[in-house]
């Protein structure tokens, strides 16, 4: 057992950097769409404004104010989307749910067209801060230390996340929006202002994630695609509108993505739909979905 | 004349045209032609699950890319003896729609979108991941010309009128489904499952069937694509295939399936008669249209149409 750890630590590393950037990822996506019944099909193209940034700031050297400017900037320009986001769904918020993912789509696919014409059609690198740009030795492994430290700051944004939601009054008012929208309204609330700031603090997350995924992944066409699917997965797989659950989702899924990838390579693909369908047969409203959520 | 009957003869007329076209048309533009049908087939298909099934669904493009995969490989290895290529990415397809199609049904709505999203994403990886028999990222190619009694169909004009049947058969089985009580349960399913439930059918039972169908006759199209273009790649089977298929739909108004051909043009005349001269952007104009489309025409030209017709009668005689 201690051997088969030791053979595959690298690749369970992995998968908890790659869980703990879905983790940032989704939870924006899962609450925006618990709570507002928004699917936010963009989520992928705002992560990938923040991949570009990264690269614009911290693409050519090194340096630790070039990558706080990337994440800076990523942050603003990301609650900035979700606000436009925002109030371009307003107009259609008495429309079916389905109207709106279809505009979140069409964004997504002018996003994508804009930054291929901007930056071309080539994968751009983007380098980690001085410092973590190494590899340190993990138990014997060599091991960068950029996905080290994005484990650890997965963990303390999950953990500001949770402390957010669960234990704050701006937690409460989220909370009792995913529960019942109508009451909250109800009792006074606008609930217009409400989806502006969960929309444009989600959108800042997906942003953000792009900036801190730039040195794994770089920034390139159809990263929007594939970051939108695993986020998706994820949420499914959690259940809408909860936060343990895309954390929870986020790690299973890392793993799956990295020791599954490495363990059967053939399988992979058919894993994560293989974890998908298992999750969905049992649970059909994903691990922590509410029991009532909405369909 | 009845509206039906009106519109039987204004399908019929459009056939003829259609029919012609080689006759009267330049080879370039009846290849961006067949290209149109092979689209709007896709389109229409994908109709039958957002417009009248109500399965919105963005993962439609995995069939016709597993259809069109199938059917070029059956040509370079087999045979491409008409129309058994055809019929070989009809079977793929819908085989593949029902190994996904069952989990994919048990939602509905925007969950439907999402697991669709995934299945179609996990197909397009398995398309790039499977170099022996797709070509990966190079593509599937040097597919031979489909041969019809025993001679190599070349010319365009031989091509788009094998596509324009491939087409004609595909819209008419799914115009007789669409009209058939089998469509009038599928409907209800949509517009109240609940109550279609409790009359005692099965929605699950319907909806994989409208699925596979679905699936079928997008590998039909697929098919018709790789005898049109001879070439298969994975951008056919990818997101932006899907998305673009959904957007056809949407613009032309779900539900109607004419209305689906009617985007399809669009789609395809923006991206592959306009684009190259956008430097290959036409997605960019595509997503704008989209954006468009979704505020100013919530029901599509046949909406529009709708309106309009609506008036006239309206009108005293």
């Amino acid at each position: 057992m201690v051997g088969w750890f030791g053979t595959n630590l690298v690749s369970i590393l992995n998968g908890f950097a790659i869980g703990s950037l879905l983790f940032i990822l989704a939870s924006g996506l899962s609450i925006v769409f618990g709570m507002m019944d928004v699917l936010n099909l963009a989520h992928g193209a705002l992560y990938l404004i923040g991949a570009y940034l990264g690269y614009q700031f911290a693409g050519d050297t090194s340096s630790w104010p070039g990558f706080l400017t990337a994440l800076g900037t990523a942050a603003l320009a990301g609650m900035l989307a979700g606000g436009v986001l925002s109030t371009m769904t307003e107009p259609l918020a008495r429309r079916p749910h389905l109207d709106q993912a279809l505009l979140t789509l069409g964004v997504a696919l002018v996003v994508a067209e804009l930054l291929a014409i901007g930056y071309g059609n080539d994968v751009l690198r983007v380098n980690a801060p001085p410092g973590l740009n190494r590899s340190v030795q993990v138990f014997g492994d060599t091991y960068p230390a950029y996905r080290l430290a994005l484990i650890g700051l997965g963990a303390l944004i999950a953990l500001a996340v949770y402390v957010v939601v669960e234990r704050t009054a701006v937690g409460a008012l989220v909370r009792a929006s995913v529960a019942d929208r109508e009451m909250v309204s109800a009792l006074g609330v606008d609930n217009r202002r409400v989806k502006l700031a969960v929309l444009a603090v989600g959108s800042g997350l997906a942003a953000l994630a792009g900036v801190l995924g730039g040195p794994i992944y770089g920034a390139g066409p159809g990263l929007d695609e594939r970051v939108l699917i695993l986020a998706l997965v994820v949420v499914v797989i959690g259940g809408l509108g909860s936060i343990k659950g895309a954390f929870v989702g986020a790690l299973l899924i890392g793993q799956v993505e990295s020791l599954g990838r490495a363990l059967v390579p053939d399988l992979a693909s058919f894993m994560l739909f293989g974890a998908l369908a298992l999750v969905l047969i049992v649970r059909p409203r994903g691990l922590f979905g509410a029991p009532k959520a909405a369909v | 004349m009845t509206p039906g009957r009106l519109g039987g003869a204004a399908q019929l007329g459009v056939l003829c045209i259609l029919a012609s076209v080689p006759l009267f048309v330049a080879p370039y533009e009846t290849g961006i032609l067949a290209r149109i049908l092979i689209f709007a087939l896709l389109a229409v298909s994908l109709d039958l699950l957002v417009g009248i099934t109500g399965l919105p669904s963005l993962g439609h493009a995995a069939y016709f890319g597993i259809g069109a995969y199938a059917a070029g490989w059956l040509s370079i290895n087999v045979t491409a003896a008409a129309p058994v290529p055809l019929l070989a990415g009809a079977a793929a397809g819908a085989v593949a729609a029902a190994a996904t199609g069952w989990l994919a049904v048990r939602s509905t709505g925007i969950f439907f979108l999402m697991l669709t999203l995934a299945i179609g994403e996990l197909i397009f990886q398995v398309a790039q991941n499977w170099e022996s028999v797709t070509g990966g990222s190079n593509g599937l190619f040097g597919i031979p010309a489909v041969s019809f009694a025993g001679s190599p169909l070349r010319l365009v004009g031989y091509v788009y009128w094998y596509v324009l049947g491939g087409f004609v058969v595909g819209y008419a089985v799914l115009r007789v489904v669409s009209g058939s009580p089998f469509g009038a349960v599928l409907r209800g399913i949509r517009d109240n499952e609940p109550r279609m439930r409790s009359l005692g059918y099965s929605p699950f039972r319907y909806k994989l069937a409208a699925y596979v169908l679905a699936g079928g006759i997008a590998g039909l199209a697929g098919g018709m694509l790789a005898a049109q273009a001879r070439l298969v790649t994975t951008a056919d089977i990818g997101f932006t295939t899907a998305a673009l298929a959904l957007l056809a739909v949407v613009i032309g108004g779900a539900g109607t399936l004419w209305g689906a051909c009617l985007g399809a043009a669009l789609v395809v005349l923006v991206r592959d008669a306009l684009g190259p001269r956008l430097d290959g952007h036409g997605p960019l104009i595509l997503g704008l249209v989209f954006i468009l489309a979704v505020y100013v025409l919530p029901r599509g030209f046949a909406g529009l149409a709708g309106v309009l017709v609506r008036r006239r009668r309206e009108q005293p005689a």
